[in-house]
């Protein structure tokens, strides 16, 4: 059904990182997720939001952020898109590493895979595509 | 919600009883400007107190980490007090648990520091 997927496009703007969590929030608790769960799906969108503002479109007003939340009957589907240069996450540090311990920046992809059982980075030249998935408790695991 | 912070002495022992959300943005850079300030005036026995921190993303994280190595590059010791189970969770996840000294009672914390 159309009503199961929904999507927003976003200014590159702080206002969108909160905005994005507080829908992810909305959008778990709807897919009947438990409150941990809702919290770790919420926060993994906050930390793909600020990747899209900060590192993906660096807070150009030009360049949008699409958001969409689809509950398929197994998952929650969450894809956020940015228009920066494409992040290439081969190249980011283990955040676990020991000399990478102290670091102050380098966790968000970290927290992202920590919080979802599924998670895609799709660069490229006009941007960058993350695709999240939550599998809905009790259901049986998608291959 | 906000970031806020207050400031207490108790025994030589700057308390930062710290309430909201530590995020990217406000929350960071209360937290930030809080612990330069305390520094500047020579404070660098700091304890925060994170009870009423109920979010903390990975800026948050990385500002606890900025906030630790600067006092520590001055000399000084910052330690968490009071940490709620998702900030638990967070530095467990994030290895940062056990870089941290973590306390669970005021205190003992206070008296932890050394003279």
């Amino acid at each position: 059904m159309s009503a199961d997927r929904v999507s927003y496009t976003l200014d590159s703007t702080l206002e969108t990182v909160n905005n994005a969590e507080e829908t992810a929030s909305r959008m778990a608790a709807a897919a009947g997720f438990n409150d941990e769960e809702i919290m770790k799906i919420s926060m993994a969108v906050r930390e793909a939001a600020v990747n899209a503002v900060l590192h993906g479109n660096a807070y150009d007003p030009s360049k949008k952020v699409t958001l969409a939340f689809e509950r398929t009957a197994h998952d929650l589907v969450i894809v956020i898109r940015d228009q920066g240069k494409g992040l290439d996450a081969s190249k980011i540090p283990d955040p676990l590493a020991p000399d990478n311990l102290l670091k102050t920046s380098g966790r968000g992809i970290f927290l992202i895979r920590s919080f979802m059982d599924v998670v895609e980075i799709h660069p490229s030249q006009t941007g960058t595509e993350l695709i999240m998935i939550k599998h809905v408790h009790g259901n049986p695991v998608d291959s | 919600m906000s970031m806020k912070s207050s400031t207490r002495q108790v025994d030589g022992v700057t308390i930062v009883d710290l309430s909201g959300r530590i995020t990217l943005g406000e929350g960071s850079v209360v937290l930030r400007d809080t612990v330069r300030d305390l520094l500047s005036k020579g404070q660098k026995k700091i304890l925060l107190n994170l009870a009423d921190v109920n979010y903390i993303d990975s800026s948050g994280i990385g500002e606890l980490v900025s906030a630790f190595t600067s006092c520590k590059n001055q000399g000084g010791e910052l330690k968490l007090l009071n940490l709620t189970k998702k900030v638990h969770d967070l530095l467990q996840i994030t290895k940062l648990y056990t870089v941290f000294d973590v306390k669970e009672d005021e205190a003992a914390a206070v008296k932890s520091f050394g003279s």
